[in-house]
C-alpha cells in the first residue's frame, strides 16, 4: 500500500513536471503562431492588400477613338464611323455550335471566312470576345438582330471605326490604319499601352507619323472577378481621351484635282506656299483606296494593288528619285551667277546637232536638232537650250553647283524625320564619287548634271520646296503638312536669305517667266494671260535611257516609243508672277515631254489655286478675328 | 448509515454534479459553435445553405451529446477504453474494405444520417485507450521493453489503418495523440530525443517514399512561388487573404479572396484563413484566446482530477487539441507543409466535431467527478 502510494506519487509528479515541460511548449508555439499572424497582417498587411486586389480587380480596356484628320477648312479627311460588329462570348453561348452555323446562314458567311472564324475560336479563351464580324452593313446587322432570341450569347456591337470619305484622293498623304502587329506594339510606346486586341494602328503616311497623337487613350472598365476570371461586378469606368485631331493644310479640292489630272498615269503633283511653307496638295498616282484596308484587305485586292505596274504603292512625291531634267536649270544658272561665273550678257551659240558639243570623244546634243543659235542666260532659260547649260555647268563645275542645289533644299528630306518613307535624293559632287563609288569625276559627268541627267536624283517634293525658295525672292523655308504643329519651336534659320545677292534671283524669276509667258518659250501655249493667274515656269523632260545615234534618227513621236521608255515629264512653277504665292512641281512618269504632259497641269491647277487662295484668306481672317 | 450516506451523496451528486461543472470551459465551446457557425455562413457566400445548415444541425446535437457525456461517470469511461479503441479499429477496417471513396482516398463509412471518418474518432479514442493503459501501471514498469512494445503497436495499428487509405495527415494526429499519452506516462526522455534524431536523419529517406503528390507538397511548403498556379497556389493565396486581413479585418462576408473563390477548401482546412480574413488580427487573437482558454481549462481539469486516469486523459487531450490547431493554423499560415487537419469545432466535418465532443465531454465528466477515485 505504501509502496504503491509513493508509487503514486512518483507518478504524479512525473506527470506534472512533463505538464510544466508541456504548457512552456505550448506558449512558445502559440507566441510563435501569433506572431506570425502579426507578420502577415499588420507587418505585410499592404502586399498582401495589393495582391488581394490584383487577384480580385480585372481591367478591360476598350479601343480609343481616333483622332480626326481634317483639310484646312475643316472638311474631315479621315475620321471615323460606327461600324456594326458581331461578338461572341465563347463560355456564354450554350450551344457554341448552333449558334455559330446559325449565324453563319443569317450573315451568309463564306466557308473561309468561316474557317477563319473558327480558328479564332481556338487561339482564344472562352470568355475572351470572338469578333466574327467586324464590319457589317445595316442589313445584316438588322438581321441578326431581329433574330437575337434564337442567339444567346451574341451581341451585336457598334463600334467606332476608320473611315476615309475621299477614298483614294489622300491616300499617300494620310495613309491608312490597320490591325496593329507585333512590330508596331514593339515600336510605339504609344501603342504598347493602349493596346487591346483588334486595335487599328496607322500603317503608312501621317496616320502612322502621328500615331502618337491620334491614338488616344483606353476606356477603362474595372471589374471584381472571381478565381475563375469571371467578371463579377463592374467597380468603375473610366472614360478614355479621343486622339487629336488634326488640322492640315492640305485644300480638298486642289487635291482632288490633282488626283483628277494625273489620273490613270504615274507621278506625283505637289503644290506649296512659298512663304509659310504649307502644303495645299501633295499627290501620288496612282492611288488606292485606303478603305480596303482597314478592316483587312483581300487577297484580290491585294493582289492588284501589289502587281500594279506604275507602283501604287511608291509615294513618288517622297519616294520617287527623279533625275530633274531641265527642272535643274534655274538652279545650275543661278549657281554661275552666284558664283560671277557668268553675267547676263554671257553667250553660247548652240548649233544643232551636226555640230554638237564635243568633249574626250563624247558628243553633247541639245534637244532641238536644228539648234538654238546665239543664246544668253534669259534665252536660254526660256528655250532650255542644253548647250548653253552644257557650257554653264562646264565652267560652274559640279562642286560649287552642288552647294547652291544643296543650299535650296536638294539632296535633303523635306520633311525631316516626319515620313520615315522619304527618299533623300542625290546631289553629287566630286567627293561623293571618290567615296561612294571609289572613281573620280569626269568633266562629261558635269556637263550632263547641268541639264539635270545623270547622278542627279530630285523627289518631287524637294523640286517644289527648290521653286518655292525661288519664287518667294530666295528666303529658306520648312514645308509644313499640319497646321500649329511647328509654331512653337519655329527654326531659326527660317527665313534666311538663300543668296549671296538677291539680284540673281530676280533674273532666274525673269528667266522663267519668259519660259512661260513669251513666244518661243517651252511652256508658252500652257501660259495664262490673265496677271491674276499669270505664272511663271520651268519644263523638264528627263530622259529614262540614254538616246543612241540611232533614236536621234529616228526621232518618234512619244507614243511610238514603249512606255517604260519614255521620258518622265517634269514642270515646275509659281504665281501669280507679280506677287508670287504658290509654287508647284509635276512629275508625270513617262509622259513624254515636259511642256506637252506636265505643263498643262500646272495651267489647270493655278486657276484653282488662285481661286481658292481667295476662300483661304476669307478663312483665314475669320479664324483671325475669331480668336 | 452507510447506506444513508449513500443515498445522501447520490441525491447530493446531482446538485454537485452541476456545482462541479466546468462553466467556463462550456462558454468557450459554445462560443467557439457561434464563431465556426458565422463562419460557415460566411463560407456560403452569406447565405444559409447547405453547409451552415448541416454544421449547425451537428454542432446541436453534438453539444447535447457533449452535455450528456459529462454527466456519465468518468470511470466508466475508463471500462471503455480499450472496446472503445478496437470499436474503432473495427470501424478502420471496415473503412478499409467497405468505405466509400471519394478523391481519390477511402475513408468513410456511409451511416445514412452521417458519413463517418473513423480515423477522426481514433484521434479520441486511442488517448482513451492509452490512458487506460498506463493508469494502473507503476513508474519504473513505464519504461521497460514490453510496454513500449505494447503502446507502440496500439499507435501504429491505427496509424497503419488509416495511412493505407490513404490520409498520412490524420494518421500523423493520430501518431501525435498516441505520443502524447506515452509523454505525459512517463517515457523516458531519451526516447524521444532517439525518435526525435531517428526521424530527422530518417527524413530524406521517407521523401524517397513518399507519393509524389506528397512530396510536391513538400517541395510547395519550401517554395509556394514556384509554382504559384499550381501546386503552391494554396498556400500562396492562403497567406493573401490573411496577410490582406489587416488589423480589424476586410468585415464579415467581405472576405474577397474567399467569395470570389480564390480561396481552396474553404469550409474545412482553410476556414482559419477565412476567419483571418474577414475579422483581421484582432479577430484571429480572439480566437486564438478562446482556443487557449479551452486548453488551459482542460489542463486545470486535469491537474484538479484526483484519478491518474483522467489526469492523463485530460493532459495529452489538452496537447492533442493544442497540436491539432498549431499544425493547421501553422498550414493555413504558411508555416507548414500542406497536411490535411481540420480545426477543431470551426471546420466543417461531422467526424472532427463528433471526436473532438467527445473529448470535450469526457474532461468536463472529469471536472463533474473530479473527486472519483478509479481503482
Amino acid at each position: 500500500m505504501i509502496n504503491s502510494s509513493s508509487d503514486n506519487v512518483n507518478k504524479l509528479n512525473s506527470i506534472s513536471r512533463r505538464m510544466f515541460i508541456t504548457g512552456s511548449l505550448k506558449f512558445l508555439i502559440m507566441v510563435g503562431i501569433v506572431s506570425r499572424l502579426f507578420f502577415l497582417q499588420v507587418k505585410e498587411n499592404k502586399k498582401y492588400l495589393t495582391l488581394s486586389d490584383k487577384n480580385r480587380i480585372r481591367e478591360w480596356k476598350l479601343a480609343p477613338v481616333r483622332g480626326e484628320f481634317h483639310d484646312y477648312f475643316g472638311n474631315v479627311i479621315a475620321g471615323n464611323f460606327e461600324a456594326y460588329q458581331l461578338h461572341i462570348i465563347p463560355e456564354q453561348v450554350e450551344d457554341f455550335r448552333y449558334v455559330i452555323y446559325r449565324v453563319k446562314d443569317l450573315l451568309e458567311l463564306s466557308e473561309k471566312d468561316f474557317k477563319k472564324v473558327l480558328k479564332k475560336k481556338n487561339e482564344i479563351k472562352p470568355w475572351e470576345t470572338l469578333i466574327v464580324s467586324d464590319n457589317l452593313s445595316w442589313k445584316k446587322f438588322s438581321k441578326i438582330n431581329n433574330h437575337l432570341y434564337d442567339l444567346n450569347g451574341v451581341k451585336p456591337v457598334i463600334s467606332i471605326s476608320r473611315n476615309y470619305p475621299y477614298k483614294e484622293n489622300f491616300t499617300h498623304l494620310i495613309g491608312y490604319v490597320s490591325q496593329a502587329n507585333e512590330d508596331d506594339i514593339e515600336k510605339v510606346e504609344a501603342i504598347k499601352k493602349n493596346f487591346v486586341p483588334g486595335l487599328k494602328v496607322g500603317k503608312v503616311g501621317l496616320e502612322k507619323s502621328f500615331e502618337e497623337k491620334l491614338i488616344g487613350t483606353n476606356d477603362i472598365e474595372r471589374y471584381e472577378v472571381n478565381a475563375y476570371g469571371r467578371r463579377i461586378s463592374q467597380l468603375e469606368f473610366q472614360k478614355g481621351k479621343k486622339g487629336k485631331t488634326l488640322r492640315l493644310t492640305i485644300d480638298t479640292e486642289i487635291q482632288k484635282l490633282t488626283n483628277k489630272l494625273l489620273k490613270d498615269q504615274a507621278g506625283s503633283i505637289c503644290v506649296m506656299d512659298i512663304y509659310t511653307g504649307a502644303i495645299i496638295a501633295m499627290q501620288s498616282s496612282p492611288s488606292f483606296d485606303p478603305n480596303l484596308f482597314v478592316f483587312g484587305i483581300s487577297q484580290d485586292d491585294w493582289q492588284l494593288i501589289r502587281n500594279d505596274p506604275m507602283k501604287p504603292l511608291v509615294n513618288k512625291t517622297l519616294q520617287g528619285n527623279y533625275s530633274p531634267g531641265s527642272t535643274i536649270k534655274p538652279i545650275v544658272a543661278l549657281s554661275a551667277l552666284e558664283n560671277g561665273i557668268i553675267n547676263t550678257n554671257f553667250t553660247v551659240n548652240c548649233r544643232g546637232h551636226k555640230h554638237p558639243l564635243e568633249l574626250y570623244g563624247q558628243s553633247y546634243h541639245c534637244w532641238k536638232k536644228e539648234g538654238h543659235g546665239f543664246m544668253n542666260l534669259r534665252n536660254a532659260m526660256k528655250q532650255s537650250c542644253d548647250t548653253y547649260f552644257y557650257e554653264v555647268a562646264r565652267k560652274l563645275g559640279v562642286d560649287k553647283l552642288s552647294v547652291t542645289a544643296k543650299k535650296f533644299g536638294l539632296g535633303k528630306e523635306v520633311f525631316g524625320g516626319l515620313f520615315n518613307i522619304e527618299k533623300k535624293g542625290l546631289i553629287p559632287n566630286t567627293q561623293w564619287k571618290k567615296n561612294a563609288l571609289g572613281q573620280s569625276w569626269l568633266l562629261g559627268e558635269t556637263i550632263i548634271t547641268g541639264i539635270g541627267q545623270g547622278y542627279i536624283q530630285i523627289t518631287p517634293i524637294q523640286l517644289c520646296l527648290m521653286t518655292a525658295q525661288i519664287a518667294n525672292g530666295g528666303y529658306k523655308i520648312y514645308p509644313k503638312i499640319v497646321v500649329n504643329e511647328n509654331e512653337k519651336n519655329q527654326p531659326i534659320d527660317k527665313f534666311t536669305p538663300l543668296y549671296e545677292n538677291s539680284k540673281n534671283i530676280r533674273l532666274i524669276q525673269d528667266a522663267m517667266y519668259a519660259s512661260t509667258n513669251e513666244a518661243r518659250g517651252t511652256s508658252y501655249r500652257s501660259r495664262i494671260n490673265d496677271p491674276k493667274y499669270q505664272f511663271a515656269g520651268k519644263t523638264g523632260t528627263a530622259q529614262v535611257k540614254k538616246i543612241t545615234e540611232k533614236d536621234r534618227e529616228l526621232d518618234l513621236k512619244t507614243f511610238e516609243i514603249p512606255y517604260e521608255e519614255r521620258d518622265h515629264a517634269l514642270y515646275v512653277a509659281f504665281g501669280p508672277y507679280k506677287s508670287p504665292r504658290y509654287a508647284l512641281s509635276v512629275i508625270v512618269e513617262h509622259g513624254g515631254n515636259g511642256s506637252t504632259t506636265a505643263a498643262p497641269m500646272a495651267k489647270e491647277l493655278f486657276k484653282l489655286i488662285i481661286d481658292r487662295h481667295e476662300i483661304r484668306q476669307l478663312m483665314d481672317n475669320k479664324r483671325y478675328l475669331e480668336v | 448509515m452507510y447506506q444513508h450516506k449513500r443515498f445522501t451523496t447520490s441525491s447530493f451528486n446531482f446538485f454537485q454534479k452541476f456545482k462541479n461543472f466546468d462553466y467556463i470551459l462550456l462558454v468557450c465551446i459554445l462560443l467557439l459553435g457561434f464563431l465556426s457557425l458565422t463562419t460557415m455562413y460566411s463560407t456560403d457566400g452569406g447565405k444559409v445553405l447547405f453547409h451552415t445548415k448541416s454544421h449547425f444541425t451537428k454542432l446541436i446535437v453534438f453539444t447535447i451529446m457533449m452535455l450528456i457525456i459529462s454527466f456519465i461517470n468518468i470511470k466508466y469511461w475508463f471500462y471503455i477504453g480499450y472496446i472503445s479503441y478496437l470499436l474503432v479499429i473495427g470501424l478502420l477496417i471496415w473503412t478499409y474494405l467497405f468505405g466509400i471513396t471519394s478523391s481519390g482516398s477511402q475513408r468513410w463509412i456511409d451511416l445514412y444520417f452521417i458519413n463517418l471518418q473513423p480515423s477522426e474518432l481514433m484521434k479520441i479514442f486511442i488517448i482513451l485507450c492509452l490512458a487506460k493503459y498506463f493508469h494502473r501501471m507503476k513508474l519504473e514498469k513505464v519504461n521497460s521493453v514490453y510496454t513500449i512494445l505494447t503502446s507502440l503497436i496500439i499507435i501504429l495499428l491505427p496509424m497503419g489503418l488509416v495511412i493505407v487509405q490513404p490520409d498520412l495527415g490524420t494518421s500523423i494526429l493520430i501518431a501525435i495523440s498516441g505520443i502524447a499519452v506515452l509523454w505525459f506516462a512517463g517515457i523516458n526522455y531519451k526516447y524521444f530525443i532517439y525518435t526525435m534524431l531517428g526521424f530527422v536523419i530518417s527524413l530524406p529517406f521517407v521523401i524517397a517514399f513518399l507519393k509524389p503528390y506528397q512530396k510536391l507538397r513538400v517541395l510547395t511548403f519550401l517554395n509556394p512561388d514556384k509554382d504559384p498556379l499550381g501546386a503552391g497556389y494554396q498556400i500562396i493565396q492562403s497567406k493573401i487573404a490573411v496577410g490582406s486581413g489587416g488589423i480589424f479585418g476586410k468585415g464579415f462576408l467581405k472576405g474577397t479572396q474567399s467569395y470570389l473563390e480564390f480561396l481552396p477548401e474553404k469550409h474545412t482546412d482553410f476556414i482559419f484563413t477565412l476567419f483571418s480574413e474577414e475579422f483581421g488580427f484582432v479577430g484571429s487573437a480572439f480566437l486564438l484566446i478562446i482556443y487557449s482558454i479551452i486548453i488551459y481549462r482542460i489542463v486545470a481539469i486535469g491537474s484538479g482530477s484526483r484519478s491518474y486516469f483522467a489526469k492523463i486523459f485530460c493532459y495529452s487531450f489538452g496537447a492533442a487539441i493544442f497540436v491539432f490547431i498549431t499544425i493547421n493554423m501553422s498550414m493555413v499560415l504558411g508555416l507548414l507543409p500542406i497536411v490535411g487537419s481540420p480545426l477543431p469545432i470551426m471546420s466543417y466535418g461531422g467526424s472532427s466535431m463528433l471526436a473532438t465532443m467527445i473529448g470535450f465531454g469526457i474532461v468536463m465528466s472529469a471536472k463533474v467527478h473530479n473527486q472519483q477515485l478509479i481503482a
